[in-house]
């Protein structure tokens, strides 16, 4: 069986304008709209598009975080994924954790393939796949726009700031995706009914034998620094004359 | 025991990235700290040279491999994990270059990393956005745990040159991994300023319409000596290549003068652009959220704007 491993993360969809509660205790969740991540979209959308071509015969989506999760995972099997596996905790992981725990559905699920989103739009951390490539000891192609798999190999374009970079993978590997990969496709309706029969099986960090050890402690939250409201100008010729007496041209 | 820190140098083989030094920047507000900076290059003469003069680092390491010609993550992080063990710290830059790589060294420490910080509060202590920008977190380091770190660049100065530090060889001490190949890169090579540090900035998004339209910026770029950027959507419609992207998941930049014509002003666009001095925004629609962090905004048509702009510098 060749399968891809997709870890997808729940979080606060990207239209949703942040705010930070007036106690510094966090940001405003409560009734906001949730999602599954821009970047998993896409590298679920990429697992299904190698299995479309034949070159994988099963994907498997796999999230961990609390019970509500559950809706995004449904979003997954609808569009496409055969399988989901949800580790249900209510303890948010640091993403070394949550490598670990990718770690460990690594040795049950033997995939060839496992992607990932290059960063999750909340925490911004950007880390998770390169550390389950570290503890897999295999090779990580992070921040992908483009992805050719041959015999045994994946010849990987990055987008790097230099531009766009290429390097060869042995398989298996951890590849984390970009955004102009792909554009994910639409569910259909039909596909969210087919989606409520595929199987999501549950598991717990005990089930894994795993016990996350807290690192970091986020003492406050804060909004950011807000630039001052600016002036209107009429015309080309005033613009420049602001800029000059500012001192900038 | 003061803070030791590890730096892990940015460059192309020839040339260090001021991105160094601005990570040199960071570690340097962490009272009492010890700078060493670390190159693993094929050669590293030049670039252990260029590292010695900056101000604040008390230490270069080289580290010389044929693999180090191109920066792979995988024989890097597995080379610095071998060497950090007396070190407090290990810092590396925001760019995609310390996104890459420093993960994989904190994993392989088995140890936290504080992504993208933009201040030091002490030695445990950083604060880093989240939510594309829109909140700041206050983080501590728990039990004296090694601080794996990627320095936001944008929010720090390079250091001054002026240094002497010692220079030291470290034997390459692993086996580089054989499972990760270099095969090319496709760097434009281009006379214009660096987007990344450049003092002055134009950025066109998706109102340019076309590539042959972006031709237009570069025209106002080369006038002013400023570097282009885009927004997401112009690159994605193929009118700016990739590297130019700014924002959340592009570029973040921190110039003197951005011009931001024919770009609405999403969040994930001003991100990279939160540390720009002036913000100059051209946009034919007066409720545009770009207007609401512009210091100067002026409403209309930028194919009218643009070369009216380009007449009055000519
Ligand atoms: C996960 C994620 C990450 C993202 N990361 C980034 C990122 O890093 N960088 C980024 O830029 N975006 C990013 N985006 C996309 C972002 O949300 C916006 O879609 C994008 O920035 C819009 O680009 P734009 O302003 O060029 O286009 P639009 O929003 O379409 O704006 C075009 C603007 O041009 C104006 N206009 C049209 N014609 C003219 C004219 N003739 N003269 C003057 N003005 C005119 C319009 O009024 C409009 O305001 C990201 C999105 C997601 C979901």
């Amino acid at each position: 069986m060749k399968r891809i491993l997709v870890g997808i993360k729940r979080v606060v969809d990207y239209n949703v304008r942040i705010r930070v509660k007036p106690d510094g205790s966090g940001v405003l969740t409560d009734g906001v709209k949730m999602s599954v991540n821009p970047f998993d979209e896409i590298a679920l959308e990429e697992a299904l598009r190698i299995k479309e071509r034949g070159a994988a015969d099963e994907v498997v989506v796999v999230t961990v975080g609390p019970a509500d999760c559950q809706p995004q995972l449904r979003t997954c099997l609808a569009m496409g994924a055969d399988r989901a596996l949800h580790v249900q905790t209510d303890t948010p992981l640091e993403p070394l954790a949550t490598a670990g725990v990718l770690r460990t559905l690594i040795e049950r699920e033997q995939p060839f393939l496992v992607l990932l989103g290059k960063q999750a739009i909340d925490d911004d951390n950007g880390q998770t796949g390169q550390m389950l490539a570290a503890l897999w000891d295999r090779p990580q192609a992070t921040f992908a726009s483009k992805i050719e798999l041959t015999e045994g190999k994946a010849q990987v374009t990055r987008e790097v700031d230099a531009g766009l970079e290429t390097l060869e993978v042995d398989l298996p590997a951890v590849v984390t995706v970009d955004l102009r990969l792909n554009e994910p496709r639409y569910v259909k309706l039909p596909d969210i009914m087919k989606a409520k029969k595929k199987p999501l099986d549950t598991l717990t960090l005990e089930s894994l034998g795993i016990t996350p050890r807290a690192q970091l402690k986020t003492l406050r939250y804060e909004p950011p620094a807000q630039r001052s409201k600016g002036v209107r100008v009429n015309d080309a010729a005033e613009l420049l004359a602001a800029l000059k007496h500012k001192g900038l041209l | 025991m003061n803070p030791n820190i590890l730096i892990v140098a940015e460059h192309d083989g020839r040339t260090l990235s001021v991105a160094t030094a601005k990570c040199v920047a960071c570690a340097t507000t962490v009272t009492d700290a010890a700078v060493t900076v670390v190159i693993c290059a094929a050669d590293a003469t030049d670039l252990a040279q260029q590292a010695a003069t900056l101000a604040g680092v008390g230490t270069v390491l080289t580290v010389e491999h044929p693999v180090h010609a191109h920066p792979l993550a995988a024989a890097i992080a597995a080379q610095i994990a071998a060497l950090a063990a007396p070190y407090t710290h290990v810092f590396g830059p925001s760019s995609t270059f310390g996104k890459d790589l420093m993960p994989r060294i904190a994993a392989l420490l088995k140890t936290v990393q504080v992504s993208d910080i933009m201040a030091v509060e002490s030695a445990t202590r950083f604060r880093r956005p989240i939510y594309a920008g829109n909140a700041v977190l206050t983080v501590e380091v728990l039990d004296g745990a090694q601080v794996v770190g990627t320095v936001r660049t944008a929010s720090f100065q390079p250091v001054a040159g002026g240094g002497s530090a010692h220079i030291e060889a470290a034997a390459p001490v692993v086996e580089p991994p054989h499972h990760t190949r270099f095969v090319s890169v496709s760097a434009a090579r281009s006379d214009r300023p660096d987007l990344q540090s450049a003092a002055r900035v134009v950025s066109g998004g998706r109102a340019l319409g076309s590539a042959e339209n972006f031709q237009l910026l570069y025209g106002l770029a080369d006038t002013l000596g400023a570097a282009v950027g885009a927004s997401r959507a112009a690159v994605d419609a193929g009118y700016a290549p990739n590297e130019l992207q700014v924002g959340q998941t592009g570029k973040i930049i921190a110039p003197e003068l951005y011009l931001a014509i024919g770009i609405s002003g999403a969040i994930q666009h001003l991100t990279g652009i939160k540390d720009a001095r002036t913000i100059v925004a051209i946009n034919k629609d007066p409720d545009a959220p770009i207007f609401e962090v512009a210091d100067f905004g002026l409403v209309g048509d930028l194919f009218e704007i643009v070369p009216q702009l380009q007449k009055l510098l000519g």
